[in-house]
Order: structure tokens, then sequence, then C-alpha cells
């Protein structure tokens, strides 16, 4: 058994042992789901170091029948990519399970019900980042939609239920077009190879070219909607200020994320003519995206909701990155995808702690809590440098490589896409400006700073933002052959120096 | 080449000084300012010992490089955490620690009854590890952390009392024209690697050769922007005025000494580009003219003390942008110029400091007046420095500036005229707003309310400035001596030999012009500011102009704020309205179609009956038709 | 005698069930006019098997009468349980699928 396998498994079992404790006993669940969460993260650390960085191929594979008459299977493996991006899994969950520690108990239903939902989305999310069979991704990628539907409707706030349908519908309009794309390629595979759903077997098929941009629409509709791109984004805005802080993180720094891997790991493996041909589409609307959250997030008054748009902005970069084409454009987005899921919780787990002690989530209602509460101020601080990417932070590495690996193919998108750090700088400072600085408002004077559990949830992630914002060669060691590997296959060489010697 | 070992504590200790102070909190109260002034101290003895050792080698062995880690390395994009300390590098080292340092002593009394002065340390720790960091990085990325980490210090040092709304507005504006200015630095890097596939300074420099005059003028003209933020150059000179509501220490350390001139060290860093496109260069001269002029104008007018000189800081920014604009001899004066204008401008806003450290923290020049019979070290260290700024001689403005004057006119031709005129119209007013200064604050009536008790301020603040008054007497003289600073730069600048040539005016003729323009600008403010009224007169239309600093934030708010707040606001309805409303109509249109048939199910068995009947009629007619 | 007579009279049966189902509210009488229509069609099976020679029709004929038994089963005890509850026969009382 592989140890993707154990590290699905694992949060499950613990499910199993939630319902086991006996009845009455909050803290004890609480004590528990964290953790089992943490032997997962001991899991994934340990399978991280056991990973060969030089070899580009898949690892830790292992593949079973599972519904043999269609050629599908329970086929997972990872490579770089995906390694990172379930590494970034497993450390947040234990984080927002501690920084959360209250969220549970205002819920529809019971903590218990809310911690095992949260390990079971814990198995999705890691096995929808391993599975090389389509199918499989397929399944996992709409049913991961059901435990956060229940976590935002069950345990969210404010119009909780109508955000929480209003992310399923567009999530599962996202998934029939998906679905429709899936039994496209495997009708053509079945003419071709044979039946099979896996995604290696698949990338060498020979499809028309009408063909193969109608199923790649299929597949990019669903990531794009999945990490929000403009113009389908206005269900992140609603389910992050409903959502509780938890859950929002694992909403936009995890789930999202499945849109992005997705677009690298299946529309540009799957079709490579489709992506070139789609690629100046792809590119307008990552730049729209980019500018057009962050001048929403400018334009708005509520924090969770600030910390949405400013997201759909970094989507926006990150599909830039994707779709440049570059190793420096593909390895900068993987990487992106880590850091925004880091400097994104940041910001939420923040964000809902002041929320929580000022009950009221408008940015008006703050000011002056570098006064009152001078660690938690110092955090958002922080989380926002990171969002604005300043030098020094993870995220700027990614950022820079995203717009440097962009700009040696397309320079002018690279150009529009710069003027975006002005926009960041904007909406972060005004945040902190209206939130932090100032005279302290009345009602503030008595907030209450960060407790130990709180300060021991934010501080790992402060420690990675800053970690690897100067020693990112671990990760980009890990990334580059993924990166080099996807490129290769989809027929792209990096552009030389334009004065060579 | 060589290779040292220890380049990286220059950095490493401020940073860690700063860290260990900011995370231990209120436990370091009561000893953090002295913990930060010994760690700069140490960078400063660092930086000495490091000089002596430079200058006993010779030739390609001065500069020293040492490598610490690979930072970035994605496919051919390959960055290094590598320090270089050359000649350059070296002048702003000792700037900004010896500056630095200074200014920590002076902060010790200038903060003693600040509630955060611990806080106030580790900034300025942080920042002296920033700037040390831009000036020892040996590729444009690495100068680029220490660039945003400055910006950082600064915001959080120009907000540091940011209950203030006032002061959190000035460091947001600074930060944000700043960012802008990292437009440049960004696109900068990026042309950098797509033509060179490099972005370190010696990989730029050996790709020049080799790359389109279209190439190099856009990298110019983006190092341009990057000074230009930086560097509070016109077009991005607003930020500069309100960041003095920082402390002024502050203001004397970051923006006078050091870190405004970063983007005079980032043009000067990057010679090789300059010269090799004359558009790039033409650009830098025109941006330095405008700002020299521009914030010349504008300290004329300016009653805050602390506003005044830093308009002031803009106009002789504006001299070194323009000098480096001058070809390779003028990298040379241009960072003579600096050095200078860093002792020199760093002592008269300690003076400044003191001089409201006395007066209650009032700012006002109208409100001061006969300053100088009570604080007479202050008085005089003031004095020491005006009359470095204005350029008389043998003090250090005099060299530096009327080299830059003298290098402008012989440019020649009709570009001379116009720079070398403008930057001797620059001195004129120069010498007209310092002696505005001099004669409203130290000089003429009492104008202060009696509760005021002006004071000579304690050793620790009057020391430092007196040490910055001897830089402003000896330094121009040391520099200019047998061209020492000339030679010593002219690895890095290639300077050799450009100096002399057809001089189209003679050294004698400038100075004697420089001198009789400042004698004017000096004898105008004695004669106008014979009497001060305390409430500054409505003036005319020019005044008021100049009063609100050449109109250059109405500009700004007209023509960028209120557009993008408009633009904000359009979008956010449009997302609200349209493409939501989209998302909205959809869901709408399927509910009150569900709505409507509905009503076909009305619960009777008869209609269900009769709608079936009338199905299969409709049926078989269909099959029928289709089968006739 | 001519086949299509037969024919006619199972189309006359069943239009006159099929309108009796339609405007008849008491439930026994629309239980009634189902009965007619399903009948009309037997007819139409037996006349068929008739034509056809052979005993396919009359096999199905049966089955519809097996059908029809059970449903009088069934549609007998509904109506009996509704008429118990509601003290009336009337299909158009029995609306309450509505809402």
């Amino acid at each position: 058994m592989s140890l993707v396998t154990v590290l699905e498994l694992v949060p499950l079992l613990g499910v199993l042992g939630l319902f086991a404790l006996p009845k009455g006993s909050t803290t004890l669940i609480k004590q528990f789901a964290i953790g089992v969460s943490v032997v997962d993260l001991v899991i994934a650390i340990l399978m991280a170091l056991r990973f060969d960085r030089g070899n580009s191929a898949m690892q830790f594979v292992e593949s079973r029948n599972w519904i043999s008459s269609f050629g599908i299977k329970y086929a997972v493996g990872i490579d770089g990519i995906a390694l990172v991006l379930i590494l970034m899994t497993t450390v947040l969950v234990p984080i927002v399970l501690l920084a959360g520690w209250n969220e549970s108990e205002n819920g529809r239903w019971s903590p218990r019900v809310y911690y095992a939902l949260i390990l079971v989305l814990e198995t999705m999310m890691v096995g929808v980042f391993a599975a090389t069979d389509v199918f499989l991704f397929y399944v996992i990628f709409e049913a991961m939609l059901i435990p956060v539907y229940f976590l935002i409707g069950g345990y969210g706030r404010g119009e909780r239920a109508q955000a929480a349908m209003k992310f399923l519908l567009y999530s599962l309009l996202g998934g029939l077009l998906m679905l429709a794309a899936v039994i496209g390629t495997y009708v053509i595979a079945t003419n071709q190879i044979g039946s099979t759903f896996d995604v290696t077997a698949l990338s060498s098929l020979h499809i028309d070219s009408a063909t193969e941009n109608l199923l790649f629409l299929g597949f990019f509709i669903a990531f794009a909607i999945k990490a929000p791109l403009w113009p389908l984004h206005t269900w992140l805005p609603t389910a992050a200020k409903s959502a509780t802080p938890a859950t929002s993180v694992l909403l936009l720094g995890v789930l999202d994320k499945v849109g992005t891997y997705g677009m690298i790991r299946f529309c540009i493996a799957l079709f490579p003519h489709a992506a070139h041909t789609f690629t100046p589409a792809i590119i307008v609307l990552s730049l729209i995206s980019i500018l057009y959250g962050a001048f929403l997030a400018i334009g708005q008054r509520d924090i969770n909701g600030l910390i949405a748009f400013t997201s759909i902005s970094h989507f926006g970069f990150i599909t830039l990155g994707i779709f440049a084409m570059t190793s420096q454009g593909l390895t900068g987005a993987s990487l992106y995808m880590v850091n925004h899921g880091f400097s994104t919780a940041a910001l939420f787990l923040v964000a809902g702690w002041m929320v929580s002690r000022r009950g009221s989530s408008t940015i008006e209602d703050f000011g002056g809590l570098q006064r009152v509460t001078p660690v938690m101020a110092w955090s958002f601080f922080i989380a926002g440098m990171s969002a604005l990417a300043l030098p020094g932070l993870s995220s700027f590495v990614s950022e820079f490589l995203v717009l440097v690996g962009t700009f040696t193919r397309y320079p002018i998108p690279a150009i529009i896409g710069t003027t975006g750090i002005v926009l960041a700088a904007l909406y972060v400072l005004l945040t902190v400006q209206r939130s932090l600085h100032g005279p302290t408002t009345p009602g503030n004077e008595s907030l209450t700073d960060l407790n130990l559990r709180e300060k021991i949830a934010i501080a790992p992630v402060i420690a990675i933002l800053v970690i690897f914002g100067f020693f990112p060669k671990p990760i980009t060691d890990v990334l580059n052959p993924a990166s080099h590997e996807v490129m290769t296959h989809a027929g792209y060489e990096d552009p030389q120096p334009k004065a060579g010697k | 080449m060589t290779t040292s070992s220890h380049l990286v504590y220059l950095i490493a200790l401020p940073l860690v000084s700063a860290a260990i102070l900011l995370l231990l909190g209120r436990i370091a109260d009561k000893w953090g300012h002295y913990v930060a002034t010994l760690v700069s101290a140490s960078t400063f003895a660092i930086a000495v010992i490091e000089f002596f050792s430079m200058r006993s080698r010779s030739g390609d062995a001065r500069a020293a490089t040492q490598d610490l880690f690979t930072w970035i390395s994605v496919g051919s994009f390959n960055v290094h955490a590598s320090l270089l300390l050359d000649q350059l590098s070296i002048c702003f080292v000792l700037l900004i620690t010896g500056v630095g340092t200074l200014i920590h002593i002076y902060s010790i009394a200038y903060m003693s009854h600040d509630h955060d002065r611990r806080r106030f340390f580790a900034y300025l720790n942080l920042f002296v590890a920033a700037m040390l960091l831009l000036v020892l990085g040996d590729s444009y990325l690495n100068l680029y952390v220490g660039w945003e980490g400055v910006g950082l210090a600064s915001y959080l040092l120009i907000g540091f009392w940011n209950q203030k709304p006032a002061y959190a507005v000035a460091a947001k504006k600074a930060f944000v024209a700043n960012r802008v200015g990292d437009i440049g630095l960004s696109l900068a890097i990026m042309i950098a690697f797509a033509q060179f596939g490099s972005v370190s300074f010696a990989g730029v420099k050996e790709g020049v050769p080799h790359a389109s005059t279209a190439a190099l003028t856009a990298l110019g003209a983006m190092l341009l922007l990057a000074a230009a933020g930086k560097s509070a150059q016109f077009p991005l000179q607003s930020w500069l005025g309100d960041a003095m509501a920082g402390p002024t220490p502050v203001s004397a350390l970051i923006h006078a000494a050091t870190m405004v001139t970063a983007g005079v060290y980032l043009i000067t860093r990057s010679n090789f580009v300059f010269d090799a496109s004359h558009t790039a260069q033409n650009m830098v001269i025109a941006v330095g003219a405008i700002t020299l002029l521009f914030g010349a104008l504008v300290g004329t007018a300016k009653d805050d003390i602390k506003k005044a000189l830093a308009a002031s800081t803009m106009s002789q920014i504006g001299y070194m942008i323009l000098a480096t604009g001058l070809g390779p001899i003028g990298y040379a004066f241009a960072i003579m110029h600096l050095l200078t204008h860093g002792f020199f401008k760093a002592g008269m806003f300690l003076g400044a400091g003191s001089v409201m450290h006395g007066m209650n923290d009032e700012v006002n020049m109208r409100r001061y007046g006969a300053i100088g019979k009570v604080m007479p070290i202050t008085a005089v260290t003031f004095g020491l420095g005006y009359l470095a700024i204005i350029g008389v001689p043998p003090f250090a403005g005099f060299y530096s500036k009327d080299k830059i004057i003298e290098t402008a006119f012989n440019i020649g031709g009709s570009k001379g005229v116009i720079v070398g005129g403008a930057a001797l119209l620059g001195a004129a007013i120069t010498a007209f707003y310092m002696t505005r200064v001099i004669v409203l604050t130290f000089t003429g009536t009492k104008r202060w309310d009696d509760e005021a008790h002006p004071h000579e301020s304690p050793a620790l603040m009057w020391i430092p400035m007196v040490i910055l008054a001897v830089g402003s007497i000896a330094s121009g003289f040391l520099f200019n001596s047998g061209h020492a600073l000339v030679k010593w730069l002219e690895p890095v600048v290639n300077a050799s030999g450009a100096e002399e040539g057809e001089a189209l005016l003679a050294p004698m003729t400038v100075s004697a012009l420089a001198l009789g323009v400042v004698a004017v600008g000096v004898a105008i403010a004695i004669v106008k500011y014979r009497t001060v009224p305390v409430e500054a007169p409505a003036g005319n239309v020019l005044t008021r102009i100049v009063r609100r600093d050449l109109l250059q934030d109405d500009f700004n708010d007209r023509v960028l704020v209120r557009p993008g707040q408009a633009l904000t606001r359009f979008f956010v309805g449009m997302d609200k309205s349209f493409i939501d409303g989209i998302v909205r109509g959809v869901g709408g249109t399927i509910a009150v179609g569900s709505t409507n048939l509905r009503k076909i199910q009305n619960g009777y068995v008869r209609s269900y009956a009769l709608i079936m009947v009338v199905g299969v009629l409709a049926l078989l007619t269909t099959i029928w038709m289709v089968t006739l | 005698m001519n086949i299509s007579n037969y024919l006619y009279l199972s189309a006359i049966l069943f239009t006159l069930g099929a309108v009796g189902v339609v405007v008849r509210r008491n439930a026994i009488v629309v239980f009634m006019c189902v009965e007619l229509m399903l009948n009309a069609a037997n007819l139409a099976f037996v006349t068929f098997s008739r034509v056809n020679g052979d005993l396919v029709g009359q096999v199905a004929s049966f089955f519809t009468m097996v059908v029809a038994a059970c449903e009088v089963v069934v549609g007998l005890a509904i109506i009996v349980t509704m008429y118990r509850s509601r003290r009336s026969a009337s299909v158009d009382d029995a609306s309450l699928l509505k809402r």
C-alpha cells in the first residue's frame, strides 16, 4: 500500500474513532481530531523526506481495479507539484482546527459532525491531488462539495444557507461540464487505445482539434469556477463572508487550488494543442482577474470579502504563470499556490479572530487595533505584507517568478500584471490603516489580544511565510522537474535570452 | 575579486537585533535602545575595518564578495544570495552605518519620553539592515529585497505615531508611491533577464554590448522610474513632504541621508546601461533638472521647518540624479554630493529636531525666531550645514555642487546651457530658501509664546550634531583633494580620463558664477525676511500655488485618486449588478419558470386525465404526421 | 360482418370512457369509466386476434382482465378509505397533492 493511500485512510479512520468517543466530551473530540490531523502531517512529512527530488515521474504509485468493465482504477501517485500541495494541506488542517477551536459550537449540528466533516474533507483533499485516474479525480472533485456545503451551511454565519447553495450550484455546473468532457475523452480513448481513465495513457491520444477544444473547455470551465477566474468568481466572496474562518482557509487555500492544479495536470497534459489555442484568451482573463480582483478588494467594506477578492487577484497571477508555459512561470505558479494557501490562511485566521472579538466584519468597525491588541495587529500586518508580496516573504518569490516567466514569452501581459503590485499595496495598506492604525474606535478598547492557543496556531504559518521567503529552494527543487515535465509534454521550451553572446 | 566571509554580519547583526527587540516586547524596554545602538556601532566598526582592508588591497582585488546560498533557482533563472562590497558600496556602507550610529545615539535622548522607544530602535535597526542589503546585494533581485525592506522600514517609521490618522495616511502614501517606482524595478529585472539571462550586475554589464539600444533604453527608463519612486524625483515626488510625519531622527537618516539616495545608487550602479543609451541618459538629466528646480521652489514657501528641509532634500537629490545623467565623470560627482549631502542635511535635520525638542514639537518657523541665543550649539551646527548646502567655500557643498554645475555646462551645446542654467538657478533658489530657514529660525525677534521654554538639547543630541557639522566642513575638501573620490570610484564607473578635455567654462568661472548667484539669493532672503509676521500673509496666486507644493497633490488627486475611486465604485457596482446579476438572473428565470409550471399541478385528477388525453392525442398526431 | 365495425364500437366505447373520466366527479363513476376504456381495448385485442387468426390478442386481453381485477381491488379500497375519511367520493375533494 502506498504512503499516499495511508495518508488518505488516516483521517477516515479518525472519523470512525470520533464516533466511537463517548458523548458529551467536546474537548476530547477536538483533541482527538487535532491528533489525527497531526498524525497525518507526520506521515506527509515522512513521505516528503522519501520523495526522490530529481525524478520527474510519478512516485508512491498505487493502482487497483475499481470498476474494471470501464477500466476505472483507484490509481494514485504524486509528482513534485502534488507533493507540495498535499504537504500544504496536511499542514493547514491541524492549524485551522487549532485556530477555530470554538467554531464548531454554534453550528446546526454537533461539534462531532464538524470535525468528522473536516477530516473527511482532508481525505478527499489528499486524494484529489494524488489521483492519477481521471474518473477517480472527477469523483473526488465532486464529492468534496458535500462536506464543504455542510460546513458552510451548517456552521457558517450570516446568510449561510444561501451562500452554501450558491457555492454548490456553481460547482455543480462546472462539474457537469467536466463530466461531459471526461466521458468524451473516455469514448475517444476506447476507440483508440481501449477503455482507460489513466491520465498518462490519455495524454497520448490523437484528438481532432475541434473536439479537443470542446473537451479542453469542459475541463477548463470547471477549473476556472473552482479557482475563480473572472467572470466566474461571484460565488467566492459570498462563500467567504459566510463560512467560518477554518472553512474559508480550506476552501480558498486548498480546494480552490484543485482548479489551478487541474489546469496543469489535466487541461495542459491532456489537451496541449487546445491549451495553446486558448492561451491568449486565458491570459486576458487572468489579467482581468488580477486587476478586477484588486479593484474590488479596494472597494470592499467587509474584511472577509476583501480577502476573497485579493484571492481572485492572486488566482489571476497563478493562471497567468501556468499558461505562460515557461519553467519560471510554471514553478512560480505552483509555488504561488502553496504561498497563497499560507498567506490566505494567515489573513483569514487573524481576520476571523478580529471578527469574533469585535462581533462585526466591517473594516470601519475596527481601528487603532495596533495599540489595543499588538500581537493580533502584527500578525495581520505580516499576513497583509505577504498578500502584497513583500520581498523577504515567500509570496514575493512566487509572484516574481510568475511575472518574470510571463515576461520572457509575453512581455505586454507581464507589464500589465506588474501594475497589480501597486493595487495590492493599496488594498493591503488601506485595510491596515483603517483597522490597525488611527485612534482606537470606541468599543474596541477592551478587546483581548491573542491567547496562547491562537499564537501557537498562527506562529507556524508566519514562520513558513518568512522561511520560504529566504529559502524557497527546497520547494522549487521539488517543483522544477515536474514543471519541466509538463512543459516538455506540451512541447514548449524556455525562450532564450535575446542578447546572447 | 576577493572573497570575504564576514560581509554578512553587516546585515545579520542589525536584522537579528531588530527581530529580538520586536519579539521580546516590553521586556526589552529598559535596554533595547542600548543594544540597537551598540549593534549599529559595531556595523560601523566592521565597515571601517572593511574599508581599510580594501584600501590595502589593490586593483581588481579591492572588491570583495560573499556567496551565501542559492536563493532562487528555476530553469535558467538563478539568483544567489550573495554580497558584493566594492568601491561604490563601501561609500554607502560607511555613510549608512556612520550616520546611522550617530542618529541612534541622538535618538536615545530624542525619543526618551516616548513609550515605544524600543520599537523605534527595532525599526531603525531593521532599516539599517535593509539599506545595507540594498547596497551590498550583487544582483538587481538582491537589491530589490533591500529596496523593499527600506520601504517597509520607512513605512513603519513614518507611521510610528500612526494613532494620528494623518500620519498613518502619510505612511501609506509613501509606500504606495514607492510601489509605483517598484513597478519600474520589477520590469527592469524582467527586461534584464529576458535580454541577458541574468539579473546580477556583472551578468548585465557583460551583456550590455550585445543588446539593442531600444532594450537598453527601456531598461534605463525602468531603472529611472524605480529611482524616481525611491528618491522622490519628479513625477513621484509627492510623498516626501508628508513623510516628515515620522520622528525627526528618521527624517534625518532615511529621508535625507540614506534611503532617498538609493535611486542615485541604483543609477550609478547601472552606469553601464545608461552609458550605452543616450535617450535614457537624457531622461535622467530631465528628471534631475526638473526635480532640483521643483524642490527648490517648494522649499521657498514652506513654513514647516521639516518640510522646508524635505523640499531641499528633493532638490539636492535632483542635483545628484542630474549628475548621474552626465556620463562617467558625473557618477563620481553624484556620489560625492550624496556623501556631503548626507553630512550636512542629516546635521540640519538633527538641528531641526533639536529645535523642535526645545519648542514642544512646534514646527512652524514663523513661531520661532531668535532661537540662536538660547540654543547656541544647535545654531552653530545648523549654520555650518547651511554654509555647506549653499556652497560657500571651503565647506563641503561648494566642492560637490560646483562640480555638478560645471559638468552640466560642459556637456556642451544648448543642452549644456539649459541644464547648467537650471542647476545654477537651483543654486540661487537654494541660497534663498536656506537663508530664509536660518533667518526665520535662529535670528530676528522671538515669536514664540512664553509657555515654550526653548533650551539647549542634552549632550547625547548635540554630540552627533557636532560630528556631522565637522563632516559638513571637511568632507568636500577631503573627497576632492587630489580627486580622491573620483579615483577611488574609477573602477566602478569607468570615469578614467573623462574629467579633463575641452571645458566650455573654466572651473573658476563656474565657481564665480555660482558664488554670485548664491550671494544674490542670500541677499534677497535677508532683505525680504527682516520682519516676519507670525501668520503667513495670503500672498499672490503664485505663492499660493508654491505653498500647495506646485499643486502636486491636487494633480495626483484629480488625475489618479479620484478616477481610481470612481473606477473602483464602478467595478463594485458592476460586480454586484451585472456579473452577479447575470448569475442571479439565470437563477431567477428558472425560479419564475417553475412557479408558472407549478400551476398545472392543481391536484384535480380530472385535469391530469385531460392533460394525459391531450398528450396522447398530440403524440399520436405527431407519429401520424411523421409517418405520413 | 365487417371487421371494422368492431373497431368502431371499441373506439366509441373508449371515447365514452375517456370523456367519463374527465367530466365525472364521482370516484366510482370515474372508476367504471376506466373499466370501460379497458374493455374497449379488450374488444380491439380480440378483434385483431380474429383478424390475424392467432391467439396473441386473446392472451393480451386476459392479461388486461387480470390487471383490471387487481386495479379494482386496490382502487375500490382507496375509494372506500377516502369516503370514510372525508365523507365524499368526489375526486375533486382529493386534491391534496397541489401544494
